[in-house]
């Protein structure tokens, strides 16, 4: 089909078609939710994070890194949830082994470890390393400083190289 | 987020249920500005993408990316793959290519046409199914007597042929002239309708 040229200028041009961002990152999306709120609470986190991530998008500038995008629409509806159930914005501390999906399936290994670290840390280690979060951003999904953020990560870190030896 | 998560035994949600309440809440929400389906027919897949006006492009396999493509630009990139909002179609669609449906009654979404388009197509509309026009009669019919070569580009980028029979139109003097989506449709589309004899 060749469309005959449009006189208006069209909004959004250059995005691709939103399908595009469901067939590459629904799958990371959905195991990132998993992750965070278990099976019960993943699918309507999903559906959330996906829906406004519709609305905004004909207005969305940069498409350098949409998974980047969706990972952080996901991050703010985890926060939402936790809000809703009157909780401290941060992850829950009963993340049980077996909801707990890695994020990647070539780090699974590392991924089991880092659940077993405590609650602060493998949050934050999860927030820089699954989601390449800055410190900053850490520390404000997580209600504390950036070098309290910074320190989460690097205790975290120091256990896993620990366990590793 | 309760005592409960430690013993959560329920399944993992299956990534395809998921994103079909994903889908369903978008269309309710009015956030579903194109939804698309692919559907096998004799002349190969059909790409079919549908506003909430009605149909809005046709296309022929090979191409259905750049439709896709050229859809979020031109119209909105709220586009999902949503087969249900096309059952409608793809209901006529099927029985047109089983012969037994002559006209098609899905509403069209024309804002991928221009006027002049727009008239050519409308005017192509009502060449009856098992007949033929020539563009130089489609050209007059719409006041337009030199506009011949016109008509051919305003059929030629049809965004919605089979189901706006831009295949009736041909060559004074018999030969079939061009087809968007290649001779060889515009073969079996005419054969189909009566307007050609069948070669076996």
């Amino acid at each position: 089909m060749t469309m005959p040229a449009g006189e208006h200028r069209p909004r959004g041009a250059g995005l691709p078609p939103f399908q595009a961002l469901l067939d590459d990152h629904a799958d990371v999306v959905l195991r990132f939710l998993i992750a965070r709120v278990g099976h019960v609470e993943a699918e309507d986190c999903f559906q959330e994070t996906f829906l406004a991530a519709l609305r905004a998008y004909p207005r969305l500038r940069d498409t350098a890194n949409l998974r980047g995008w969706l990972l952080t629409i996901a991050r703010n509806k985890v926060t939402d949830a936790h809000r809703d159930a009157q909780r401290r914005p941060m992850l829950s501390d009963e993340l049980d082994t077996a909801s707990a999906a890695p994020p990647e399936p070539a780090g699974r290994e590392v991924w089991d470890e880092v659940k077993r670290l405590p609650a602060k840390q493998r949050n934050a280690v999860a927030l820089r390393f699954a989601e390449d979060r800055s410190y900053d951003d850490i520390a404000r999904t997580m209600a504390t400083t950036p070098e309290a953020a910074r320190r989460n990560v690097h205790e975290g870190i120091k256990k896993l190289r620990r366990g590793q030896r | 987020m309760s005592a409960d998560r430690a013993i959560d035994n329920t399944a993992p949600p299956r990534l395809p249920d998921v994103i079909a309440g994903f889908r369903r809440r978008a269309e309710a929400g009015g956030l579903l500005d194109v939804a698309y389906t692919a559907m096998d027919s004799p002349i190969g897949p059909l790409l079919l993408a549908a506003t909430e006006a009605g149909l809005v492009a046709v296309a022929f396999s090979g191409n259905h990316d750049d439709t896709l493509n050229e859809l979020a630009v031109r119209l909105s990139p709220r586009i999902l793959e949503a087969p249900g909002r096309l059952d409608a179609v793809r209901r006529e669609l099927d029985a047109y290519f089983e012969g037994k449906l002559r006209d098609f009654s899905v509403p069209l979404d024309w804002s991928l046409v221009g006027t002049f388009s727009r008239r050519v197509l409308d005017r192509t509309a009502r060449i009856p199914y098992g007949a033929v026009s020539s563009y130089g009669d489609v050209a007059r019919s719409i006041g337009t007597p030199r506009g011949a070569r016109a008509v051919g580009n305003a059929l030629g980028s049809n965004p919605i042929p089979i189901v706006v029979p831009c295949h009736r139109v041909t060559r004074t003097g018999g030969t079939l002239g061009g087809y968007g989506g290649g001779l060889d449709r515009k073969t079996y589309l005419l054969t189909l309708e009566g307007a050609l004899q069948r070669r076996d």
